[in-house]
Formats: C-alpha cells, sequence, structure tokens
C-alpha cells in the first residue's frame, strides 16, 4: 500500500486549490445573493481554466483533455469543492460518457465539449423517477429513421447553461418475473431543438445559483445519429461511463468539509469566552478531533476508491462507501463548524451556512445514502447468495 | 539571452509562524513551505521576457536544503525550462547566508553567462534584502533594485523602481541584476501540461564546494522573539469622537 502523493499530484491539488480561492470565492457572495452567474465571470472563469490546460483534464489526452487519471481527477474535484458549485461549473468538465460518441458525434459534441466550445449536462432525473431510473416515463417512439420523444426530466443540473444535454429515455418495456422494466437509450439533445425546451426548475436551498432545471420534450423528433452508444443499451453506456461520477460528490464534500473545518479551528483559536480560547474548552476541542478525523477518513476512503478504478479493481461498494461517507460527514462537520461559531455561525456574514444548507444536498443527490447502503450491502450479501 | 532566477525555499506566507522554544529562530519542522512570494515575481517576469521573445531560455536556481527541489519544480511548471539545485544545508532552519548565496550565485552566473539576472528584492522569512546588490557587487554589473517595471531594449533595460514617495525610472547597461518589487507583476498558476512536464526537465544538483564557496554562518542569532500582541481598540460612537480621539493620539 503507498501513501502520499507524487510531486505532480500534489501541485496540481495545490494550483487548483489557488485558482479556487482566487478566482472563485471573491464571487461567492453574488452569486450567493442573486442567484446567478454573471455571463462575464462565467466566460472569465472558462477562459482561465482553458488557459491552463485544466478544463476538461478528465479527457484522454487523444481528444485534447490532460489524461489525469481517477485518483488525480479525485484531487482536482476535492479543491474544486471548496468554491461554490454554481461558479466551479465552468471549471469545465464534461461528462465522461461523451467517450461514447461515434462517427459524426465525435466532431459535434465530443471534441466542442473537450475545446469548451460546447456545454454539455447529464438528463437521467424525473418527478417520478428518481432513485428508481427504471420507473422513468420519458419515453422515445420509433417513427421510420427518427425517434419522437415525450415526457420531463427535472433537477437537471448545469442545462441553464448547455449546449446540449445528454439524456436517458425509455425506448420499451421488458416483462421480467420482477414485474415490467424499461429499456433505456441515451440520446444527445441540442438546446432550441424543435419540441425541446429547457426551463428553471425549484427554487432550492442548497447550491444556489447552480440551478436545477426542468426538460419538456413534446413530440421532439431526433434522427437515429443522435442516439450514443446502442439503442436499448442505456444502462450500458450508464455503467461503463457513469460509474465514477459518484466519486465527485464525495471528493468535492471533503474539499468543503475543509474550508468548513477551517473557519471553525480559526475560530476556536481566536474567539474568547469565559477568560480563554475557546478552543482550549474541551467540548470545543474535542470536537474539532472529531472533525478533523472523519475528513481525514473520508479524504483516505475516496482517494482509495478512486485509486481502485486507476488500478482496474472492482471498486463499485467502494465508491458507494466513499459517497456515503463523506456527504455524511459533511453535514456533521458543517454542523459542528456552525456550534463552535454560535449565533454568528447562522449569520450570512459567514459562508457556514452556505456550507450548511449546501451539505444537505450531498446525501440526496447521485444516489442518496439509502441507495448507497444498498449498494454496499447487496454486494456484500450476492457473495453470500443472500 | 538567457535569463537566471534565484528562488528560495520559504514559509509560506499564510502560515501563522511560531518562534522556536529556545529562541533561536522560527519553528520550520511540519509547516508549509513555498517559494517566496517575490521570487515568484522574477519567474513570472523571466517567463514573461520569453514570451515576447526577449529571453531564450529561463533557468531558476535554488540554494538551501534538498526540498528546496520542489520550489524549482514550481518554477518549472511556471514555465521555467531548467533548474540548478545547490543543496547547501541538511537542516531545514539552517538559513544560507546572503554574502553565501551572491557567492555561489557568482558561481553560477560565472558558468551560465546570463544576459540578465531578476531576483526578488528580499525573501519574506529573514527580509534581508541583500543578495542581488551582492551579487551585482561580486560581478561588477549594474543593479537595479525594487523593479515595478521592466523594460529590456537592446543591450540596456529600463527599470521602474519603487522608491520612497514615488517611482524612478533609471536605464542600466546589460548585463543587469534586477530586484523585483510586488507590482511588477502578477504570477500565473502553473497549467496542467507544464506540471506535467516539470519532472521531466533537468534539475542539475550542485554542491557549494563547486562553486569553491563555504557556506559557513559569520552572523549569529542571539535572540527571536514574537511582535508584541496587538493591544485592544477602543470603538467611537461618532466621528466627532474618532477625530478627536486622533488628535488626542497626535495622529491629525
Amino acid at each position: 500500500m503507498q501513501f502520499g502523493l507524487s510531486d505532480e499530484q500534489e501541485m496540481i491539488a495545490d494550483t487548483v486549490r489557488s485558482f479556487v480561492e482566487k478566482e472563485i470565492y471573491p464571487h461567492e457572495d453574488l452569486v450567493e445573493r442573486s442567484g446567478e452567474v454573471p455571463a462575464e465571470i462565467a466566460t472569465e472563469i472558462k477562459r482561465k481554466t482553458l488557459e491552463l490546460g485544466f478544463y476538461a483534464c478528465n479527457f484522454p489526452q487523444n481528444v485534447g483533455g490532460a489524461g489525469l487519471n481517477h485518483l488525480e481527477f479525485a484531487l482536482v474535484e476535492r479543491e474544486l469543492g471548496r468554491g461554490s458549485m454554481a461558479l466551479t461549473h465552468f471549471f469545465g468538465r464534461p461528462q465522461n460518457i461523451l467517450m461514447a460518441c461515434e462517427g459524426d458525434q465525435v466532431d459535434r459534441y465530443l471534441m466542442p465539449a473537450v475545446r469548451g466550445e460546447r456545454m454539455d449536462a447529464l438528463a437521467m432525473t424525473e418527478p417520478g423517477a428518481g432513485s428508481d431510473i427504471r420507473g422513468m416515463k420519458c419515453m422515445a417512439r420509433r417513427d421510420g429513421d427518427d425517434w419522437i420523444i415525450n415526457g420531463t426530466k427535472h433537477f437537471i443540473s448545469g442545462a441553464d447553461h448547455a449546449d446540449f444535454l445528454i439524456v436517458f429515455v425509455a425506448t420499451g418495456e421488458d416483462q421480467t418475473p420482477r414485474g415490467p422494466k424499461k429499456r433505456i437509450t441515451c440520446f444527445l439533445v441540442d438546446r432550441g431543438h424543435p419540441g425541446f425546451t429547457i426551463r428553471d426548475g425549484y427554487a432550492s436551498v442548497s447550491h444556489r445559483g447552480y440551478k436545477n432545471m426542468i426538460l419538456d420534450f413534446d413530440e421532439c423528433r431526433l434522427p437515429s445519429g443522435q442516439v450514443l452508444g446502442e439503442v436499448d443499451a442505456g444502462f450500458d453506456v450508464m455503467n461503463t461511463w457513469l460509474y465514477a461520477t459518484r466519486i465527485t460528490v464525495a471528493t468535492m464534500s471533503v474539499g468543503r468539509a475543509r474550508r468548513a473545518f477551517d473557519y471553525a479551528l480559526r475560530y476556536a483559536a481566536e474567539r474568547e469566552q469565559f477568560g480563554q480560547k475557546i478552543g482550549k474548552f474541551q467540548g470545543v476541542s474535542f470536537q474539532l478531533a472529531d472533525m478533523i478525523t472523519e475528513i481525514d477518513a473520508a479524504d483516505l476512503l475516496t482517494l482509495a476508491a478512486a485509486d481502485r478504478l486507476d488500478q482496474g479493481l472492482p471498486a463499485n461498494r467502494e465508491i458507494a462507501s466513499a459517497k456515503l461517507y463523506a456527504s455524511e460527514m459533511l453535514a456533521r462537520v458543517t454542523d459542528a463548524a456552525i456550534q463552535i461559531h454560535g449565533g454568528m455561525g447562522l449569520m450570512e456574514d459567514y459562508p457556514l451556512e452556505r456550507f450548511w444548507r449546501d451539505a444537505r444536498v450531498e446525501r440526496i443527490w447521485d444516489g442518496t445514502s439509502e441507495i448507497q447502503r444498498h449498494i454496499i450491502s447487496r454486494d456484500l450479501l450476492r457473495a453470500l447468495g443472500a | 539571452m538567457k535569463v537566471l532566477v534565484p528562488v528560495k525555499r520559504v514559509i509560506d506566507y499564510n502560515v501563522k509562524v511560531r518562534v522556536k522554544a529556545d529562541g533561536s529562530g522560527v519553528d520550520l519542522a511540519n509547516v508549509k513551505m513555498s517559494m517566496n512570494p517575490f521570487d515568484e515575481i522574477a519567474v513570472e517576469e523571466a517567463i514573461r521576457l520569453k514570451e515576447a521573445g526577449i529571453a531564450t531560455e529561463v533557468v531558476a536556481v535554488s540554494i538551501g536544503v534538498k526540498q528546496s527541489q520542489e520550489t524549482l519544480r514550481t518554477a518549472l511548471a511556471m514555465g521555467a525550462d531548467r533548474a540548478i539545485l545547490v543543496v547547501a544545508a541538511d537542516d531545514v532552519h539552517v538559513d544560507i547566508e546572503p554574502l553565501s548565496v551572491a557567492k555561489i550565485l557568482k558561481g553560477i552566473v560565472d558558468e551560465e553567462q546570463p544576459g540578465l539576472v531578476l531576483c526578488g528584492k528580499q525573501a519574506i522569512d529573514n527580509d534581508m534584502n541583500a543578495t542581488g546588490q551582492m551579487l551585482a557587487a561580486l560581478l561588477g554589473w549594474s543593479q537595479a533594485t525594487f523593479a515595478s517595471k521592466l523594460e529590456v531594449e537592446g543591450d540596456s533595460a529600463k527599470v521602474t523602481r519603487e522608491v520612497d514617495g514615488g517611482l524612478q525610472t533609471i536605464e542600466v547597461k546589460m548585463p543587469a541584476i534586477v530586484t523585483v518589487d510586488l507590482r511588477l507583476n502578477e504570477p500565473r498558476y502553473a497549467s496542467l501540461p507544464n506540471i506535467m512536464k516539470a519532472k521531466k526537465k533537468p534539475l542539475d544538483e550542485k554542491a557549494p564546494s563547486d562553486y569553491g564557496v563555504d557556506v559557513t554562518p559569520r552572523l549569529e542569532i542571539v535572540s527571536t522573539t514574537e511582535p508584541e500582541a496587538r493591544k485592544a481598540g477602543i470603538i467611537v460612537g461618532s466621528v466627532d469622537e474618532l477625530v478627536s480621539k486622533l488628535k488626542e493620539a497626535g495622529a491629525i
């Protein structure tokens, strides 16, 4: 077992961290107050990211990415996790699933996404299909060589800035002993395509400015060339390419927890009550000890899961454990950070109340904590035939 | 023209320093170290000169403990072409004095024959502000300190200096030593391709003896103390009160 990062990996993490501190933090209050990222700020973040060669760093070098491995990419996202998601969205990391592009899809979607010319967003969730993805109602029916899509998707992050969407749609149904199961196909849909509209979603308590959008498909006609991967093979595409995205939630949770912890630590070292620094009270100092222990544990669990992917080892359970533990750790750490600050922790003068609100969604999206526990336990029990 | 940039590994400017219990200096064990911020500005300027087609090669040099190679890798990741590490100490608490550093740098300049040496005006750890000047004296080169603007034109350079109460522009003959100030530029982030390339760039390791320099300290640190804690302020109720308090204090 090897611990420690290489010089390059340290430098990657340091560079992204100082980028986030200098280019993201200063705009956070504005985004938080307005719920919007001004276009010029978005453009500037994107331009600088491209200039630094970090744009689409998760893509292989042969398509113009930087070819970072899973561990290195987790380090990048960990440091990005410190900053507002609405803003770090423009530190572009297109969906890896675009590597499934074939034929002219490569020049129309993959390459422009890697070059930062076109932004993508992924659409799976529906009002009636959250964790139960096979319960989706958004359907595509064949019409000659074309497909016609009808239905609604919601909670689609990034769709407000997307030039095209990667959409999972039901294209049939199989009868199985455990009831009907949807067959799913993945489509590429351009913004502005007839029959396709993108509109604002709900006002959310978490990640203001990183909007959840609603997609409506009304007799939206798509040629068969818009299918990403094979027809009815949406689950295969998902499993091949979206397997690792839960690491994003885990590692970003670690980054944000460290930022919240830094506030708590500093406050405990400076704030005086009853004639001494509050950090001298065991009630506070033990809390700090527990916080950093949990943060380090989540960090190691997450990097170890990413490293398993790099080694080509099965990592489904490990990724689920990392996502579960890191997101729940973040909830405890942000809560404790506020407790250490007392009433001031809830005021908008500190970003802690924001971290606390933002933390709530991490236990829900990209698979709820319950789904992660299901994945972990199934992985263990199935091996015993249970 | 080749540009030589000496860089120093110092305690990170974000770290709250602590004096060692025996008063012999600042505790450097297990604290974050970084490139001296003024040196970072010097590296940035050198790279800009290269991008402008004025410099042909940027060589970064560091003199200190072996770990200084991390600092050199940072310079390489920013865009320096190659690096020279002179390992002059084993213990991170040993600070090589400016005259020794200047003598070693003179040896390197003799070998490398750069047309320009760009240094930070001072290191943020001991604030000596001496190495650049000493190097200029040893080489007999012209020097321009505290640069906030640098324009190289043929065999001379126009340097704007930040002096007390304003700016002074001087012209120096090349080759020259220029020490840089805070407002000269804003250093770039290392780009990802450069971070990946940094490891492949050459980094030569040398010893002070290669340049015939004895780095034994000549100065003795008698004591190191933390600055006095700031006294509590007062909250004034009005502008009038503020003005009268300032008058009382003789500030206005």
